[in-house]
């Protein structure tokens, strides 16, 4: 079992490394977009300071989304999918392997590139850890429901745009509970509650969508 | 073995077939043949549970293959329309990894060797985008090499290959029902796999749909 | 045991459910017009005039029956949807299907007189209040399920696309509603809070009642005819919808 995740894993590394253009895409698009919103409401630091976390992630959310289409595309355009679903195993150990392996390509460059806009954002070192920490955390999550919406709009007529209806309603409880962590670090109350939470859907995601993303799988191949 | 009965197959508003009953036993090859848009495609996808048949059933080993699930996947070795060839890696690559993604084992020689016998020897390292299709072709077919699961389904395997290339699958072929396998292929090529029990089933476009000994 | 199964299934193929719906249909428009006149009379001719709310509290005839059959209609969605993944019954889908766009006009109705409620209320038209929000959110899962279905020819795929989705919303509404709520109190600041009056004079409950049962009677003659519409759009090849069409002209 395990070696086929890692086998996965791997070949999806491999694919996205020869690929590189689309990671430094999406990256440029999250530091793109955070950035432009000290130009939209104005440079104040303590104005900024505030909305920073929900604006990264935000920001962080529309980048994985940038991302997930591809997430199965290409597979399915080439029939690897097909080969995929007939392999002598379980779809959902596949499907998380690729949900595994598109958080490592699309959600961990996010985490790494986060305390340095946070910076831009006049964040303090506490915040700015826990923001990164929050982010580190939830991105798994986003990448896990994320397929849920990318298998289901599989070959489907306007699936980028349709695919992104889809999933951001998912992904509220997401961004409530990470910006809400800096939040609330910042007020004082302390991030612990936050991130547990934030871990439960993270677990939930990565572990329980796979199926349902496996079931739409096969019903997209029929 | 392996045993269709009375398979129905329904696209969007029109029936492609109806009442395809056919049944293979080991050693046999079942040719499948009809116009474009006949639904050959589509029943090799039936036959690997790819998709559900509008009416009728599929047993593998007297047991229906929706029930066997993966005991019945890991008997099949299905080859559709597209490669299942990754662009960006080499031939290689792609022969290793679908192998352990199929979990099965295969050492790096013996890939290289299937590469070798399918023609594509001093391009094992060159990625396959850069490849032509016949070639890329090759590299697909190159799974058949060390293939030993009993049923291989073959969509138009012999498309964009030359002469040589597809007296050799058919020789692949062959040796595989001579192993008691089983195979089912569609092609507009009339080519003669050797020593082959050969069964053949026209898909009319009609819904006479007979079948030939 | 085993009999009364086979009856229930035997309801589930469109060609003998389908005269069953058109029975039952003027039914239910019977039973929402006499609830719905009936609450309605209750409800601004007959209830009292609220103590703190004045006479702009009476928009809630519509607006709580509304939200409650927005969050009911999406669970009987997942339902008939789970019931056709697991059974392959072409029925199921349809029904998913046809419930949808009156689940949404629930929710899209439950904002709207929300809204118009809070004008005179709150002063003004939207708050962040962790329910309306939810609402809002529902809206959302709401046309996602409709968009994927009309995105899709196949009527069997979008049904078991279709059918995935309203399942993983039925998982993810209760943690999106906690979430929110969650969210709602440490902001708590900002928003108004929504304590409802805690005593509601029986009148006004039964007016309530009443609009809701009203409610309920449309959303199931509404959703009929437009499960029967879908049979015959679907099955418009099939003998028994030509046997029809030939009967009718």
């Amino acid at each position: 079992m395990l070696i086929l995740i890692r086998a996965v894993i791997g070949r999806d590394l491999r694919l996205a490394m020869r690929r590189q253009a689309d990671i430094v895409a999406a990256m440029f698009f999250f530091i793109i977009v955070v950035s432009l919103f000290p130009l939209g409401v104005g440079p104040e630091p303590d104005q900024l300071r505030k909305l920073a976390p929900g604006v990264l992630w935000v920001a962080a959310l529309l980048a994985t989304m940038l991302s997930l289409p591809r997430l199965f595309a290409e597979d399915h355009r080439d029939g690897t999918l097909e080969q995929l679903a007939l392999a002598p195993q379980p779809l959902g150990l596949v499907v998380l392997g690729k949900v595994i392996a598109h958080w490592l390509v699309a959600g961990l460059p996010l985490v790494l590139l986060a305390p340095v806009l946070g910076i831009q954002f006049d964040l303090a070192g506490d915040a700015l850890a826990v923001l990164t920490l929050s982010l580190l955390i939830g991105t798994p999550a986003l990448s896990g429901i994320g397929a849920i919406g990318a298998a289901l709009t599989l070959g489907v007529r306007g699936g980028g745009v349709l695919l992104s209806l889809l999933v951001l309603p998912l992904y509220i409880p997401v961004l409530i509970f990470g910006a809400g962590a800096v939040d609330a670090t910042v007020s004082g109350l302390g991030p612990q509650a936050h991130l547990s939470l934030l871990g439960a859907l993270a677990l939930g995601g990565v572990f329980f969508a796979p199926w349902p993303t496996a079931a739409a799988l096969r019903v997209a191949l029929e | 073995m392996l045993e269709a009965s009375n398979l129905e197959c329904v696209r969007g508003e029109r029936r492609l077939f109806a009442d395809v009953s056919f049944r293979l036993e080991g050693g046999e090859m079942l040719y499948l043949q009809g116009m474009n848009g006949s639904g050959k495609t589509s029943l090799l996808r039936m036959l690997c549970g790819l998709t559900p048949a509008a009416s009728g059933e599929i047993r593998w080993r007297s047991q229906p293959i929706g029930k066997l699930g993966e005991t019945f996947r890991s008997e099949l070795c299905y080859l559709g329309h597209h490669n299942a060839i990754k662009e960006e890696l080499t031939p290689l690559e792609n022969i290793l990894s679908s192998a352990r993604l199929a979990q099965e084992s295969l050492d790096e020689e013996a890939a290289l060797d299937a590469l070798e016998l399918v023609g594509l020897h001093g391009r094992e390292d060159l990625a396959c985008r850069y490849l032509s299709q016949g070639q890329k072709r090759r590299a697909a077919l190159a799974r058949l090499v060390h293939e030993k699961r009993a049923l291989w389904i073959l969509d138009e395997p012999y498309v964009a290959l030359d002469r040589a290339a597809i007296q050799l699958i058919a020789g692949l072929v062959g040796a595989h029902l001579q192993r008691g396998g089983l195979a089912v292929l569609t092609t507009h090529q009339a080519v003669a796999v050797p020593a082959a029990a050969v069964r053949e089933l026209w898909l009319g476009a009609d819904d006479a749909t007979q079948q030939r000994f | 045991m085993s009999n009364r199964v086979i009856n229930w299934f035997r309801y589930a193929s469109p060609q003998t459910f389908y005269p069953l719906a058109g029975r039952l249909i003027p039914w239910f428009w019977a039973l929402a017009a006499i609830f719905g006149v009936a609450g309605l009379t209750i409800g601004f001719l007959v209830a009292p005039t609220d103590a703190q709310q004045g006479e702009g509290y009476r928009i809630i005839f519509l607006h709580v029956p509304a939200s409650w059959m927005s969050m009911f209609i999406y669970l009987v969605m997942a339902f008939w949807a789970a019931m056709g993944l697991a059974f392959n019954t072409r029925l199921s889908g349809m029904m998913a299907s046809a419930l949808a766009p009156t689940g949404a006009l629930f929710a899209f109705l439950s904002l709207w007189t929300g809204a118009l409620w809070g004008k005179p209320m709150w002063g003004t038209w939207w708050v962040w209040d962790a329910r309306l929000t939810s609402e809002l959110i529902l809206l959302f899962l709401y046309i996602g399920f409709i968009a994927l279905q009309a995105a899709i020819d196949d009527p069997r795929r979008a049904d078991k696309a279709g059918a995935i989705l309203a399942l993983v919303g039925v998982v993810n509404i209760p943690i999106i509603y906690f979430s929110v709520k969650w969210w709602n109190t440490l902001h708590q600041g900002a928003s108004v809070s929504l304590t409802k009056a805690p005593s509601m004079a029986a009148l006004m409950l039964w007016g309530m009642l009443l609009c809701a049962l009203a409610c309920w009677m449309y959303s199931i003659a509404i959703a009929l005819m437009r499960v029967r519409t879908i049979m015959l759009e679907r099955e418009r090849h099939t003998d028994w919808v030509r046997a029809l069409l030939a009967e009718k002209e």
